[in-house]
């Protein structure tokens, strides 16, 4: 069947069953409960420390087949992943399905447990080599993949059920009281653990830095936790925040950050009360800077940031740009200090920032958001998962989420990357629906979507001049000539499910 | 057609394939493809084939395309010229023009080869590079030496060293040379560019250099780097009060041909033709900075 954007998928797939088809982004009222647990307890006299990891499994009732999930607040510097899965190994256990938030290069050793049969299926997100690895067809049931509102919804749907949470806890008391701005491994926001915590079957905290109790502040309070252990290391620094991140100096990324700023001046959305989000990557940064400059020039002030806070957003609440900052994840030194001293620097959980289906979530009050894509289309569909390729190499993040939310969504991305071209005739993959992206800046030229007429106007009138999506695509191919296709089998090998549960599209075996 | 302004040429390095191609994108009023000192003597070839190739396929919309060939006297540049040239570039820069006779051996080429090609005569533009004392010397000359010259640069580096001056970041050993570029251009009727600031960082000193070029009396600047070029428009955009005074100038001088009258005056000061170009000028700027 194909779904309202015809995108070819299947009514049924192999060892996930009968699967839903987009309809719109918008389109899909839910109608199950939301998922209700067992109530556990603990006596006064229990306790909650366990001396070591391998206690805390076993007391968790681990056992083949089960759904544990893991936060990704640690990046690239996270130890507790492999310290989980090596030690499930050695237990003998089969048949996990894993739910990370996110995967990185870090996690590469998550291949050898696939290989050796500890995990047959992977539902949240995937990376590099483990997404190349599902592209040649290592797992028999296909990776879901979720973007963070997504996968929040899915959890207290009960559709992504947790046997076990393993919460990496950069500090954590002896009753299970946590948070990530203190510690060696401090992390700042821990909101993607959030939703794991409250809905998990068992949680286990694993902390390198446990304090007397109580803990304070507490991100994840010590009644969704069951146990705490206490390890050397949770993980390496250096790859858990960054220093200061650095804006490009690409002049042609420049060129992009600079129009995608006019964008957002010329859209009207530029006054007080505005609320913004934008990545980490260094076009972004630059955008958020130009619109940083151009906020204190015309002396607006916004109401909010949102997304993965940078120093950049930090720095721009200090100067009172913004009242707020709403933080899922912290990317440098500078958020994780700021989460830490600021009070109206707030965490927020995964589902306070995205999911679709609680009572409103963050994203619903965006005025703008800055992203990026590996493929944009002639209907605005874009591509964040699979690249040029076919091969399945990139999570969703808040892609979907934060694209059908703000008022103003942005695509900021070079027409070409090396001889590939980004702008396309149709893209490999769809993650966002083209109803959800509104304007396309390229260093070639900017195309804005032909339903947001309003736009259009109001660029017409700040003397921006547009092309139509076709003649961008066209222009790349004109200078890299039209590539070849890249070539699938019939086997799917993941599934891209929309925020709302339905499912977009679904990814195949590259040949 | 409407007449180009010449606030920047950004250089790029020929036999950079990535750079030739993302030349246009960053707005510099022109851009000049260099075969000469980004390229080293083994890659000459491969250079101008590809800048050959770059012209006949990259679309640059309305920068001007200039590619600065190798000077005759190396064994480069006929055959840079006889290539490039059936290309069709907006111009050639020439390095290191001494004398009336440079100009006319490029304009006899030139000649040739707009007839074999079909082209329209006198399409494709010189625009010689002064770099030595004799250069300098002859530059009177060499501005007045084809309808084919429509603007005039100077080389600060290869200058200071024929002339034995010592080169540095306040420039004041390029006062002489600056000045005397200048006056040739206007007795010659044609534009002049200033030579690249060199320190790719010092945004403060390039704005410095510019302002000051452009008090001299300069039409633009040759950039080394796509970063320059916004801090350069940005000293010849004019101020709001300009614009306003500009139009004012405009309008009066329309209402006065409406009208027939001969001289004109404004706020109680005459308005000549010196002034009613100036105020064009100011709105060409004014136009291509997006204030109009």
């Amino acid at each position: 069947m194909k779904n309202k954007i015809g995108r070819e998928i299947p009514d049924e797939i192999k060892g996930i069953g009968k699967i839903k088809p987009f309809m719109g982004a918008f389109s899909t009222i839910p109608s199950c409960d939301r998922m209700s647990l067992p109530i556990t307890f603990k006596n006064r006299d229990e306790k909650k420390i366990i001396s070591n990891l391998k206690e805390a499994v076993k007391k968790a009732g681990i056992k083949d087949g089960m759904t544990v999930s893991f936060h990704h607040h640690l990046r690239n510097g996270d130890y507790v992943v492999a310290m989980v899965l090596d030690l499930l190994a050695d237990l003998g256990i089969k048949n996990l399905t894993i739910a990370p938030t996110a995967l990185f290069p870090v996690h590469k050793s998550v291949t050898k447990h696939i290989e050796s049969g500890l995990v047959s299926s992977i539902q949240g997100s995937v990376n590099g080599p483990i997404g190349a690895l599902s592209s040649h067809g290592a797992f028999d049931v296909p990776v879901i993949l979720r973007s963070h509102g997504g996968r929040a919804r899915a959890i207290e749907a009960g559709e992504l059920k947790i046997d076990i949470a393993f919460i990496a806890a950069p500090s954590a008391d002896q009753y299970g009281n946590l948070n990530g701005i203190e510690g060696p491994s401090a992390c700042g926001s821990l909101g993607y653990a959030m939703t794991d915590a409250m809905c998990a079957d068992k949680v286990i905290a694993i902390t390198d830095h446990l304090v007397d109790y109580p803990l304070f502040p507490i991100s994840i309070p010590q009644i969704y936790v069951d146990y705490v252990v206490q390890v050397d290391k949770i993980g390496d620094p250096k790859g858990i925040t960054s220093g200061t991140l650095e804006i490009t100096k690409n002049p042609l990324r420049l060129v992009i950050a600079r129009r995608v700023a006019e964008i957002i001046e010329a859209s009207g959305l530029l006054k007080n009360g505005f609320s913004f989000q934008a990545g980490a990557g260094g076009t972004s940064l630059a955008v958020t800077q130009f619109v940083a400059e151009k906020m204190t020039e015309m002396g607006i002030r916004g109401s909010f940031g949102s997304g993965g806070i940078t120093g950049y957003f930090v720095k721009m609440l200090k100067e009172n740009l913004f009242k707020s900052l709403f933080d899922v994840q912290s990317f440098d030194l500078e958020a994780v200090q700021s989460l830490k001293d600021n009070p109206n620097h707030l965490e927020m959980s995964a589902s306070f920032y995205a999911n679709p289906h609680n009572r409103g979530c963050v994203v619903n009050n965006l005025d703008a958001v800055i992203l990026g894509a590996t493929q944009i289309d002639h209907h605005f569909n874009v591509n964040v998962n699979t690249e040029s390729d076919g091969v399945l190499l990139h999570g969703i993040g808040g892609h979907m989420d934060t694209a059908a939310g703000a008022k103003l969504t942005i695509i900021a991305t070079p027409l070409l990357r090396g001889r590939i071209p980004i702008v396309v005739d149709k893209v490999i993959t769809v993650t966002s629906p083209g109803e959800t992206v509104d304007v396309l800046v390229t260093e070639r030229g900017i195309a804005v979507n032909p339903n947001r007429k309003d736009l259009i106007d109001k660029f017409k009138e700040a003397k921006i001049s547009l092309k139509n999506i076709q003649d961008l695509s066209k222009e790349a191919y004109d200078l890299t000539g039209i590539p070849e296709e890249p070539r699938f089998t019939e086997k799917i090998i993941g599934m891209v499910e929309y925020r709302d549960g339905t499912v977009i599209d679904v990814i195949r075996q590259v040949k | 057609m409407k007449k180009r302004l010449r606030r920047t040429a950004l250089y790029v390095p020929g036999n950079d394939p990535s750079m030739i191609q993302n030349a246009g994108i960053f707005g510099s009023d022109a851009i000049v493809l260099d075969l000469e000192d980004a390229v080293s003597v083994n890659e000459k070839d491969a250079a101008r084939l590809l800048v050959r190739n770059a012209l006949k396929n990259i679309n640059y919309g309305n920068t001007e395309v200039i590619v600065r060939i190798n000077s005759f006297f190396t064994p480069f540049g006929k055959d840079d010229l006889e290539i490039i040239g059936r290309a069709h570039p907006d111009g050639i820069r020439v390095p290191k023009v001494e004398t009336i006779q440079d100009i006319q051996n490029i304009e006899k080429f030139l000649d040739r080869i707009e007839a074999e090609e079909k082209f329209e005569k006198n399409s494709i533009k010189i625009l010689p590079s002064i770099e030595s004392a004799l250069g300098l010397f002859n530059v009177f000359e060499i501005a007045k030496a084809s309808q084919r010259i429509e603007v005039i640069n100077f080389g600060a580096e290869d200058y200071t060293a024929d002339i034995g001056a010592e080169r540095t970041k306040e420039g004041k050993e390029l006062f002489d040379i600056r000045t005397r570029m200048l006056l040739a251009a206007r007795v010659a009727g044609i534009e002049v560019q200033d030579s690249v600031f060199a320190h790719v960082r010092d945004t403060e000193g390039l704005i410095r250099e510019t302002q000051f070029i452009k008090q001299l009396g300069f039409d633009g600047k040759s950039v080394i780097h796509p970063s320059q070029i916004l801090p350069v428009h940005q000293v010849f955009t004019p101020s709001q009060e300009e614009i306003a005074r500009a139009k004012r100038i405009i309008f009066a001088i329309k209402e006065a041909e409406k009208k027939k009258s001969g001289v004109i005056s404004l706020d109680g000061r005459m308005v000549d033709a010196p002034v009613v170009a100036k105020a064009r000028r100011v709105l060409d700027y004014a136009q291509a900075a997006g204030l109009l």
